[in-house]
């Protein structure tokens, strides 16, 4: 097969009537794929003025023009509205996926509709199958995954397999979706739209193959970009202890959230540092296809099921926010605690840093009183390992009114309980920075709420001064740079090798000289146009507000800044209303 | 004669490098199954990876069943490929015992290594290695070997 790089070719499947069509959509130089292209497809087949949760909203999984062509370009972006916040989102995640889709023959999947019966979709180069599986109704995570093994066995390890857990089915607002285990398209509730449309799983063979441009110029420039990634110590961070290491790191800065942000230092951190996982239960690494770094740190996971010496054993991977949300943040100071939870939390299908921040406030909540154990069921207590995975699966099952609405985000039960000045909420719970002003604004008012739009976490430990434009500037440009990655698609990991010149260069070797020559602009419109959506789909910036925990906030450098931040907070909101209106008038 | 062996499969990572690299620059093609090498999980993603190569089967039943002549035996194992004497019969995949033959279904052509070692500096964990044909020849591959992979650098 040849790939036509001038549009972007989308595989369309609405569950309601099983029929699916394949679109040749678009300018590549103009949404260039990615991101951009999951907000284009938006636009034109979302509805802005239906709820979230209606079913005829669109799903989308988009990659890029380079993906699968060079190294860490591995990634997909999930496009959808979000039943968290109601507004348009993305969540990214890599695994085998991203080079299933480039090999099926797909720039993007787009499901919309909701099946009559729960569904698992089977996506190929060849074909495009609807399953009927009810039988795995309330499956969790695992169990989902082995049964949907028998779906294009035939292509076995080449395929891509993601489902939701009963999270998903149950509509949490931060259901995540599974996808080849040990990747997640996690923040934002995407498995809960894929639970709305009764879509179990979705199988995505990678079974074309592709001519590729004639001359030296790519193999060439694929040689370069290898040998930077792997050669240098560019990326050693990341396969060495992995993310991990920032525990102790951020620890030590008075940066590391505790207790829910009871505390930013703990000298039990030796416990669940990234040294200690290394050291004691790493088993090995893994990686997403496509990427020789290989940053999945799998640990291992040994548990007594009987008095007996009677042992099972699990392989749980971490990295260093679900070790912050799910241990630091619920006081858990031993390792194999934190893995425990973990895997629960993989099993029933939820993302474990919202779930775990959204815990951290239950149990805070409760030690002082504003809830009882009527609500919680059970004595939550910071440190209890066994407390908290009991509450995940009241969290699922929606077992009372208080864990229902927990299950929406920790605002939304704060809400209706109290305690909402110790929600560690910003956009949606936190990340695992508490490093100060510019983080706390750019998660609480960016793009996905995420430690992943901007570095603003990396300014707070960077900068000398309070520039509050200085600041301000550094977040839009630096997203207008990740913008660019995030529409390639390539891992977050790789943004030093992937400069915008790199990327042209590596647009122009496969012959896109078009979409290489307009890719800073075309960047910015996509820029644009994601700020445009998120606002035409219920986003308030005015409305942003960040709960009195973090103005309580100690870091190495002192005592929050309250006026600062404040300052970062209104500056911060007319730079993203001029950027959602910049260059507009057409829409 | 050199001989391409995966022989320390237990530290590879499952990034489907060298794949890619055989298929780029030996069959000038965007795949991770147009190769000579393909790995695949050993049942599920939790239990590591495998290969599917040739292993230099001498004599090589795959050429024995070819044909035409498309594959003839090389010198110290494995095959010799002339793609312009094949008539896509598909025999060669039948007879090989370990499945390292790929049939493209578009054009149902064979992919097999031809033991040229181009994916070798590929692999970022030093789980390939190009041995000299005769040498270790027997079940045991030659064990961990003493590079620790990464810092044998990229290339
Ligand atoms: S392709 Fe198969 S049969 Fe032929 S030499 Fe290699 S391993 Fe043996
Ligand atoms: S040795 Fe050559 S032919 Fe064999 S798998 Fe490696 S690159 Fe392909
Ligand atoms: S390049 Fe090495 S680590 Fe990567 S899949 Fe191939 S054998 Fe495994």
């Amino acid at each position: 097969m040849r790939i036509d790089f001038t549009s972007s070719r989308v595989l369309h499947v609405d569950m309601e009537s099983g029929a699916s069509r394949v679109i040749s959509f678009g300018t590549r130089s103009a949404h260039l794929g990615g991101s951009g292209l999951a907000a284009a497809l938006y636009t034109e087949y979302g509805l802005a003025d239906a709820p979230a949760d209606d079913p005829r909203q669109p799903l989308i999984f988009a990659i890029g023009p380079l993906t699968g062509f060079f190294p860490l370009m591995s990634k997909v972006v999930c496009g959808f509205r979000s039943p968290y916040t109601g507004e348009w989102s993305e969540s990214h995640a890599g695994g085998r996926l991203a080079l299933a889709m480039r090999f099926s023959g797909y720039d993007a999947l787009m499901i919309t509709g909701r099946a009559r019966s729960l569904s698992c979709l089977v996506v190929g180069s060849r074909r495009v199958e609807m399953h009927d599986v009810h039988y795995m109704r309330g499956q969790d995570v695992f169990t989902a995954g082995k049964y949907m093994r028998r779906f294009g066995a035939d292509r076995h390890g080449h395929r891509s397999s993601l489902r939701i857990g009963p999270a998903g089915e149950n509509g949490l607002g931060y259901a995540c979706i599974n996808v080849d285990s040990f990747r997640h398209f996690g923040r934002m509730g995407s498995g809960a739209v894929m639970g709305g449309k009764k879509l179990k799983g979705i199988v995505v063979l990678g079974d074309g193959s592709f001519t590729l441009p004639e001359g030296k110029a790519y193999p060439a420039l694929f040689k370069k970009i290898y040998s930077d990634v792997t050669g240098t110590d560019m990326m050693r961070k990341y396969h060495d202890l992995g993310t991990a290491e920032n525990l102790l790191v951020l620890n030590e800065l008075h940066a590391l959230p505790w207790r829910n942000l009871q505390q930013t230092s703990d000298p039990q951190i030796d416990g669940i540092s990234g040294e200690r996982f290394a050291e004691q239960l790493l088993l090995r690494q893994t990686a997403c296809a496509g990427c020789p770094v290989g940053c999945i740190h799998i640990g291992l996971l040994r548990q007594q099921f009987a008095s007996d010496h009677e042992y099972l054993y699990k392989q749980v991977s971490y990295d260093y926010e679900p070790i912050f949300a799910q241990g630091s943040m619920l006081g858990i100071t031993n390792a194999s605690g934190v893995l425990a939870l973990l895997d629960e939390t993989e099993k029933v299908g939820l993302d474990c840093m919202s779930s775990g921040v959204a815990l951290a406030w239950a149990a805070e909540a409760l030690e002082k009183g504003v809830i009882s154990e009527k609500e919680t069921v059970v004595p939550l207590r910071f440190g209890d390992v066994h407390s908290f995975i009991a509450a995940m699966g009241h969290l699922v099952r929606g077992t009372n009114d208080f864990y229902r609405l927990l299950g929406q985000g920790a605002a939304k039960a704060a809400a209706e309980y109290g305690g909402e000045d110790f929600t560690c909420v910003l956009g949606q719970e936190m990340a695992g920075y508490a490093t100060g002003e510019v983080f706390f604004v750019s998660q609480a008012m960016g793009f996905r709420h995420s430690h992943l739009d901007s570095g603003g976490y990396a300014y707070d430990q960077s900068a000398k001064d309070k520039d509050v434009d200085k600041a301000i500037d550094f977040l839009v440009d630096d997203e207008h740079k990740r913008v660019l990655i995030n529409c390639m698609v390539s891992c977050m990991f790789a943004r030093k090798a992937y400069t915008p010149e790199r990327l042209q260069e590596a647009l122009s070797s496969l012959g896109m000289t078009e979409a290489a020559d307009a890719l800073t602009d075309a960047g910015r419109m996509v820029q644009r146009e994601r700020w445009r959506l998120k606002i035409a789909t219920g986003y308030d910036v005015n409305a942003v507000r960040i709960p009195k925990r973090f103005k309580e906030v100690v870091t190495w450098k002192g005592p929050v800044d309250v006026a600062y931040m404040d300052a970062l907070k209104q500056r911060y909101a007319r730079a993203i209303l001029d950027m959602a209106a910049a260059g507009g008038g057409e829409n | 004669m050199k001989i391409l062996r995966a022989s320390r499969m237990e530290r590879c990572i499952g990034c489907h490098s060298c794949s890619l690299a055989c298929a780029r620059l030996v069959h000038k093609r965007l795949s991770w199954n147009t190769a000579g090498i393909r790995i695949s999980s050993a049942g599920g993603l939790s239990t590591g990876f495998e290969a599917r190569t040739c292993v230099a089967c001498n004599p090589a039943p795959c050429a024995t069943a070819c044909p035409t002549g498309a594959f003839s035996q090389r010198k110290g194992g494995g095959v010799k490929v002339d793609r312009s004497l094949c008539i896509r019969c598909g025999n060669c995949a039948e007879a090989c015992p370990v499945e390292a033959i790929y049939i493209d279904p578009e054009e149902s052509f064979p992919y097999v290594c031809i033991h040229c070692g181009r994916c070798v500096p590929f692999c970022p964990h030093a789980c390939l290695e190009l041995a000299d044909a005769d040498e270790g020849r027997q079940e045991y591959g030659g064990g961990q070997g003493t590079g620790t992979g990464r810092d044998h650098g990229g290339q």
